[in-house]
C-alpha cells in the first residue's frame, strides 16, 4: 500500500516555553482537499510552519510521500514537492507580476552559474519558464497585470498572486494559509473555484481557513484543532454535527460558532 | 536600445585618450575606473542580495597583495623548518591569482557570515577587513609590513606581432582598466539576468517567500559573494600593478566607503548605478584639487553626497529611469509567450 501523501504523527511544538501544539496527528490522502480548522490560537498556522520547515517540532515526525521531512529546511521541503502560501500577503513587492511568477518557478529550472555565461544553453529553459509563468498568471486571471509592479495590485489580486506563487512549481501538496482572508464574497467564490481547479490539476490541498461556509463546501475532509489538540477528523457533514466541535466553537469563540452551526 | 547606449558609452570612453590625451585626466579616470570595478562587484552583493559588505576593501586588498606577491615572488617559512618559495611569475598569473585568492576568501566569508545576516554580516565584514590589515602589517616576512611591497612590475600584455609588452603609458593602462571594467560589468549583467539573479532578487525582496518556493538561501548568497569577491580581487590586482606599491592601507575602511558611496549614489541594484556613481565620485576629489583648498574639497564631496542621498534616495540611475516615461512603459512587459490564445487577449 502507498504511504499517505502527508502523515503528521504525534507532533508537539513549543514556542518560547508555550506549548502551541501538544499532540497533533493527521493524514492527507492524495487528490483531496483537507481543511484544518479551529478557533483562533488553536495552532493551525503553527502546524503549517512545522510541516513546511519554518519551525522545528519538539517531538513527533512528519512524513511526506513516505519520506521523513521533520527538521528539513523550507527550501528542501519545497524541492520535494510540498509548498505553502502565507497568511499575510506575501509577494515580491517591487518586482513585476511576471517576474514574481518567474521567481516562483525557480524549482522548474536547472541553470547554474556556468549557464549564466552561456546564454544559448539556457535559452530553451528560459523560454519554457516564461511560457509556464504566463500560463500560471492566466490560470489565476492576472495575465493582464503581468507588467505591473506586484505591490501596485489590488488586495484581492495580491492574494491570488500569492496562491499562484505557491502553486507555480506544480507541487504535489499545496498548503494554503487562509487564502480567503479579507476577501469579499465574490472574490471568495473565485478563490474557491481556483482551489477546485488546482485540485483537478492533480494538486492535493491542505487548507487553513476561517470562512466556514467555504470550508464546508470545498473540503473532502476536515480536521478540527482546539488548544493544540485534534478534537475531530472527518467529512464535512460529520464535523457539522460533532458535539465537541460545536462546544469548542460556541464555548470559546461565540462569533465563530455562528458560522459552525450555520 | 539600452544595450546600444551602453556600447556607445564604452566606445566613447575608449576613444577618449585619442581625443584628449591629457595624462592627468587619464590617470584620474584610470584610478576611478579601478574603484568602479570594485563598486560593480560590491553592487552584486549590496544591490542584488541586499547584504551590506562593509569590508569589501578586504577582497580588493587581498587581490592587490596576491597579485603583487605572485609577480614579485616570495620565500617564507611555514614552520617545522620548511619554506614556501615562489619564483616571480608573469603579471597575468598574478592577476589570475588575485581573482582566485579573493574568490576563495569570498567563499569562506560567505559560508561563515550568511548564517547570520543583516547587522551581524556588516560587523563580520568590517572585522574581516581589519584582521587582514593586521596580518598585512605584522606578517613582515611575506608582506614587508608597513614598509610596503615595492617595485611591483607594471601590467604586461601579449600583443600580436610585438610579443609581451609592458604597459607603462597612461593610455595603455587606461584601456586595460576599461577592458576589465567592461568584462566585470558583463559578468554581473549575465548573472543578474539569469536564474541565479532572479533567485538573488527574490531573497532580497522576501526571504521567507523565496525559501517557500525552494530557493536555497546560503547557496545563492555564497555564489554572489564569491563572484563579487573575485571581481574585487581583479580590481585590487589592477590597483597593485598600476600604483606599483601595495601597503596595508589598501584594507582601510575609506576604500570600502568609496565603493559604497559609488553604489548608493549611482543606484544600488541597477547595473549602471555603480558606473554612474563611480564616474561622479571617483574623479571628484581630483577634479576639486585644482580649484579648492583641501578642506573645501572634502566639504564639497560630503555635500554632494548628502544632497544626492536626500533628493535621490534610490540613486541617480533609478531616478533618471523614472523621468523617462517611455522607458517605464516599455520595460517591464515581457515578450508574450508564443501561445495561440494570446491573440484574443489584447
Amino acid at each position: 500500500m502507498n504511504p499517505p501523501l502527508l502523515a503528521v504523527e504525534h507532533v508537539m511544538i513549543r514556542i518560547g516555553g508555550l506549548v502551541a501544539v501538544s499532540d497533533l496527528s493527521f493524514m492527507v490522502e492524495r487528490g483531496q482537499v483537507v481543511s484544518l480548522i479551529g478557533p483562533n490560537g488553536a495552532g493551525k498556522t503553527t502546524a503549517f510552519n512545522a510541516i513546511t520547515g519554518y519551525l522545528r517540532p519538539r517531538q513527533g515526525s512528519i512524513h511526506f510521500e513516505g519520506q521523513e521531512i521533520t527538521g528539513l529546511t523550507p527550501e528542501r521541503i519545497a524541492a520535494l514537492g510540498l509548498v505553502r502560501s502565507f497568511q499575510r500577503t506575501s509577494i515580491f513587492g517591487s518586482s513585476t507580476v511576471f517576474d514574481n511568477a518567474l521567481m516562483a518557478l525557480h524549482l522548474r529550472g536547472r541553470a547554474g552559474l556556468l549557464a549564466a555565461f552561456l546564454p544559448f544553453s539556457t535559452q530553451q529553459e528560459e523560454e519554457r519558464l516564461r511560457e509556464e509563468a504566463m500560463t500560471m498568471l492566466g490560470f489565476v486571471g492576472l495575465l493582464g497585470r503581468a507588467g505591473a509592479r506586484a505591490d501596485s495590485l489590488a488586495y484581492g489580486e495580491q492574494r491570488r498572486l500569492g496562491i499562484a506563487l505557491a502553486a507555480a512549481a506544480t507541487p504535489r501538496l499545496l498548503l494554503l494559509d487562509e487564502p480567503a482572508a479579507g476577501l469579499n464574497p465574490s472574490e471568495t467564490a473565485e478563490c474557491m473555484a481556483l482551489i477546485r481547479q488546482l485540485r483537478d490539476r492533480g494538486t492535493t490541498i491542505l487548507l487553513v481557513e476561517h470562512d466556514m461556509a467555504m470550508v464546508m463546501r470545498i473540503s473532502d475532509r476536515i480536521v478540527v484543532l482546539n488548544q493544540g489538540r485534534i478534537i475531530a477528523d472527518g467529512p464535512p457533514e460529520a464535523i457539522r454535527r460533532d458535539p465537541e466541535v460545536i462546544r469548542a466553537y460556541l464555548g470559546s469563540a461565540p462569533q465563530g460558532g455562528a458560522h459552525a452551526a450555520a | 536600445m539600452s544595450a546600444l547606449l551602453g556600447w556607445g558609452f564604452v566606445a566613447a570612453m575608449a576613444a577618449l585618450p585619442l581625443v584628449m590625451p591629457d595624462p592627468y585626466l587619464l590617470a584620474v579616470l584610470t584610478s576611478a575606473g579601478i574603484f568602479i570595478i570594485g563598486a560593480i562587484s560590491l553592487n552584486l552583493l549590496l544591490g542584488y542580495t541586499g547584504q551590506l559588505s562593509l569590508g569589501h576593501a578586504a577582497f580588493f586588498g587581498l587581490g592587490a597583495y596576491a597579485s603583487a606577491l605572485t609577480s614579485l615572488g616570495f620565500d617564507i617559512g611555514i614552520g617545522f623548518g620548511h619554506r614556501l618559495r615562489l619564483e616571480p611569475q608573469p603579471v597575468a598569473v598574478g592577476f589570475l591569482a588575485a581573482i582566485l585568492v579573493s574568490g576563495c576568501f569570498g567563499w569562506l566569508l560567505g559560508r561563515l557570515a550568511f548564517r547570520i545576516r543583516g547587522a551581524y554580516f556588516v560587523i563580520i565584514t568590517i572585522c574581516f577587513a581589519q584582521v587582514l590589515r593586521m596580518v598585512a602589517l605584522n606578517w613582515v616576512e611575506l608582506t614587508q609590513g608597513p614598509m610596503a611591497l615595492v617595485g611591483i612590475p607594471p601590467f604586461a600584455l601579449w600583443l600580436p606581432g610585438r610579443g609581451v609588452v609592458e604597459l607603462y603609458a597612461k593610455n595603455q593602462t587606461y584601456w586595460l582598466v576599461l577592458g576589465v571594467a567592461v568584462l566585470a560589468f558583463l559578468v554581473v549583467r549575465q548573472i543578474v539576468h539569469s536564474r541565479i539573479g532572479r533567485a538573488l532578487v527574490a531573497l532580497r525582496e522576501n526571504e521567507t517567500l523565496a525559501r517557500s518556493v525552494g530557493i536555497r538561501v546560503t547557496h545563492y548568497l555564497v555564489i554572489a559573494t564569491v563572484v563579487s569577491a573575485a571581481i574585487a580581487g581583479a580590481a585590487g590586482s589592477l590597483f597593485a600593478h598600476y600604483v606599483r606599491i601595495v601597503d596595508p592601507d589598501v584594507f582601510l575602511f575609506i576604500y570600502t566607503v568609496t565603493m559604497v558611496i559609488m553604489v548608493i549614489t549611482g543606484g544600488k541594484g541597477t547595473l549602471w548605478g555603480p558606473v554612474v556613481g563611480g564616474l561622479i565620485f571617483g574623479p571628484l576629489p581630483d577634479m576639486l584639487r585644482g580649484s579648492a583648498p583641501p578642506e573645501a574639497q572634502w566639504i564639497a564631496y560630503g555635500l554632494a553626497m548628502i544632497l544626492l542621498v536626500m533628493f535621490l534616495p534610490r540613486g541617480i540611475v533609478p531616478a533618471v529611469a523614472g523621468w523617462l516615461p517611455a522607458r517605464r512603459a516599455a520595460a517591464p512587459l515581457p515578450a508574450p509567450a508564443p501561445s495561440p490564445v494570446q491573440g484574443g487577449a489584447g
